[in-house]
């Protein structure tokens, strides 16, 4: 016995492979959302990973630093590396900022991390390219996705920074490339007022009559002193020493101070069940539309296919063919576009788009085994009509009046 | 008379219940000899076609006998289970257009009713070829239908007929697209194939030029058969 269903397409292989090629490139679509959510998981991953931290010590009772804002002061670090288990712990603040450069800007997640050195939670690991900050007073580190040069001079707030290395893939939950600058100056950026607000609270807490106490000289100075500086940070990162378990660190951290602390698995939780959560749920959103919508194409592409030859399935019932053979026609057909639309979706979604779009893409093999089983069931599922109305067909069509 | 060959006796088709029935098929008395070829003459909505269908098992009569080779195959209803099995083995149909399969080249358009019953793809296709001998179609086996003459693809079909070499073929006007020429070549196909396998062939025609050559003619009328002596004109 030859295959109808093969003979057919060769047939007539420049619809096949033209619908089929239509078909692949919305396949490509629904694998490129798979994959963007993927990408997200994985940001959120790589941000965990390359903070170097074991624990997250946030405010209390917040999902800070990446969920929510937290702020804690910055010399709590000091009592927290001093615990046992800690290896070390150090202070960092995250500022999701447009960054100037000289010619527009870019959107860019700053970490002010502590003086010291690779090594230390929150700097970044490695290089492809440069030194690190050596200098405590602006001098950045700029992940390559935020499309900077080295030696390139770029402005936060007030102050220009010389970007002197590079990183790849530390980028934050958003994606947004990441930017390392000195912790002080973070610290001033996350909390520097402009001028104008600087002097009207000098002119207020001078006028304050409690602050201003002509018997007390020096107290008006020290108030406004400790005014202009900013003792907050986000987060303190811990390491954890080998051999202790994080979440006994973490435990005796809590009961320490009123603070929150988070282990790496809690904090993974955070991120991708709270944080990237609606995007989520839009992507499952656009996944389900985009495969009722191939549903519905293969569905009347394959019903178009059907009726064109209707007249020669009549032909085969009236000469003795089997209703299985009929079906086995309309099905493999319809499988064998859900593979051309497969193998072009992957290749277009692996070529064409995950490289242009502007967010990281990961597209997992396991997606795309899954996604190959969905378009195989929605292609059997949706000859289905197809099939209805072939074998609807009555042989004595073939003979006519 | 024997048993083998076509055999129908009563037998009646009625389209529609009630106010809007339509008695196609009256009173049909037929039988057609193996190696036979019989003319089935009618006017239009005489129930030439209603008979046919009837016969090759595409619709089911109303009432009646029919019998195909040594087998009572209806008698007030079907005596056969498998009506398919029954077409592809037992019964040829040639139609007044050929309706070939426009994705199979002809060979295998041919070859696909031995393969359809299960006949080894080589055997099918053996068969096919020693057909196209006879039809003269040889030269077009490897051909795709779409670039077939009408003539050829009706020879084609005439092929794909006869290939399974059923006891019966049924012909509804196959001739109505041809030549005179082209349509007397194959009445003479028909006439030859029909001595050779032993078929009992029945051409549905209103073909003039066709007509003078069946030995024996069943006149339709309201769904009446008459049966009359033809002129038998030889064909060599
Ligand atoms: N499916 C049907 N339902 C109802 N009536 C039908 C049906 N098919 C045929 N008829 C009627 O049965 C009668 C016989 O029809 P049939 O098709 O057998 O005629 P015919 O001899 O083949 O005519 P023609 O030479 O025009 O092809 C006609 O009156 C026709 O209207
Ligand atoms: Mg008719």
């Amino acid at each position: 016995m030859i295959s109808l269903a093969g003979r057919d397409i060769l047939h007539s292989w420049g619809k096949f492979i033209f619908t089929g090629m239509g078909l692949g490139l919305l396949i490509g679509i629904t694998l490129s959302m798979a994959g963007i959510y993927r990408g997200m998981v994985d940001d959120a991953k790589v941000l965990l990973d390359n903070s170097g931290a074991d624990l997250w010590v946030v405010q209390e009772n917040t999902l800070g630093p990446y969920a929510e804002p937290s702020s804690i002061y910055d010399d709590i670090w000091r009592g927290i590396s001093g615990m046992p288990g800690v290896a070390q712990a150090a202070n960092i603040t995250y500022l999701t900022m447009q960054v100037r450069r000289e010619s527009g800007d870019v959107r860019a997640m700053v970490a002010g991390i502590t003086p010291g050195g690779p090594g230390i939670p929150g700097w970044p690991p490695f290089l492809v390219a440069g030194r690190q900050i050596t200098r405590s007073h602006y001098e950045a580190v700029a992940d390559i996705a935020s499309g900077l040069k080295i030696g390139e001079r770029i402005k936060l707030r007030r102050n220009h920074y010389t970007v002197v290395g590079m990183t790849r893939r530390m980028v934050s939950s958003n994606g947004d490339p990441m930017i390392f600058i000195p912790l002080k100056d973070a610290q001033e950026a996350q909390f520097l007022k402009d001028n104008d607000a600087i002097w009207a609270q000098r002119r207020r807490t001078a006028e304050n009559p409690a602050f201003n106490r002509p018997g007390v000289p020096g107290l008006l100075d020290a108030i406004i002193a400790s005014q202009s500086i900013n003792p907050y940070v986000n987060a303190v990162l811990v390491r954890v020493e080998k051999g202790h378990d994080p979440e006994d660190v973490a435990e005796s951290i809590r009961r320490w101070k009123r603070l929150t602390v988070y282990t790496r698995s809690q904090m993974e939780e955070i991120l991708v069940g709270k944080l990237i959560a609606t995007a989520a749920k839009q992507i499952f959103m656009f996944l389900v539309i985009l495969s009722l919508v191939s549903s519905a194409i293969v569905a009347f592409i394959i019903y178009t296919l059907t009726m064109g030859k209707i007249r020669e399935i009549a032909v085969l019932k009236l000469i003795g063919t089997k209703n299985r053979t009929i079906i086995g026609l309309i099905m493999q057909q319809s499988i064998a576009l859900g593979l051309i639309g497969f193998v072009v979706g992957k290749i277009s979604a692996t070529l064409l788009m995950a490289p242009i779009f502007p967010k990281y893409v990961l597209l997992e093999p396991l997606d795309s085994a899954i996604g190959l089983v969905a378009v195989i069931i929605i292609c059997v599922l949706s000859s289905i009509v197809a099939i209805r109305a072939a074998l609807k067909v009555d042989p004595a069509e073939a003979i006519g009046g | 008379m024997s048993g083998k060959g076509i055999q129908i006796t009563g037998l009646k088709k009625r389209y529609g219940r009630g106010d809007t029935a339509v008695y196609a098929l009256k009173k049909v008395d037929m039988y057609v000899a193996p190696g036979e070829v019989v003319g089935l003459i009618g006017p239009s909505g005489s129930g030439k076609t209603t008979l046919l269908k009837c016969l090759g098992a595409v619709i089911e009569p109303t009432a009646g006998r029919m019998i195909l080779g040594d087998d009572v195959i209806y008698d007030d209803g079907w005596k056969v289970k498998d009506l398919r099995a029954l077409r592809r083995d037992r019964i040829g149909f040639v139609f007044q257009a050929p309706y070939l399969i426009p994705f199979l080249d002809v060979t295998d358009n041919v070859a696909l009713l031995p393969m359809l019953a299960g006949v080894p793809n080589s055997q099918s296709r053996k068969r096919a070829r020693e057909l196209f001998k006879a039809l003269d179609v040889e030269h077009r086996a490897e051909a795709m239908p779409s670039q077939l003459s009408g003539g050829e693809q009706q020879r084609v079909a005439i092929a794909r007929g006869l290939v399974n070499h059923p006891p019966v073929i049924l012909a509804d006007e196959p001739t109505a697209p041809l030549d005179s020429q082209r349509a007397l070549a194959v009445i003479r196909i028909l006439n030859h194939m029909a001595r050779k396998f032993e078929t009992a062939i029945i051409v549905v025609t209103h073909d003039e030029k066709i007509i003078p050559t069946f030995k024996r003619i069943y006149h339709i009328r309201d769904g009446v058969t008459y049966e009359e002596a033809g002129q038998g004109r030889d064909l060599e």
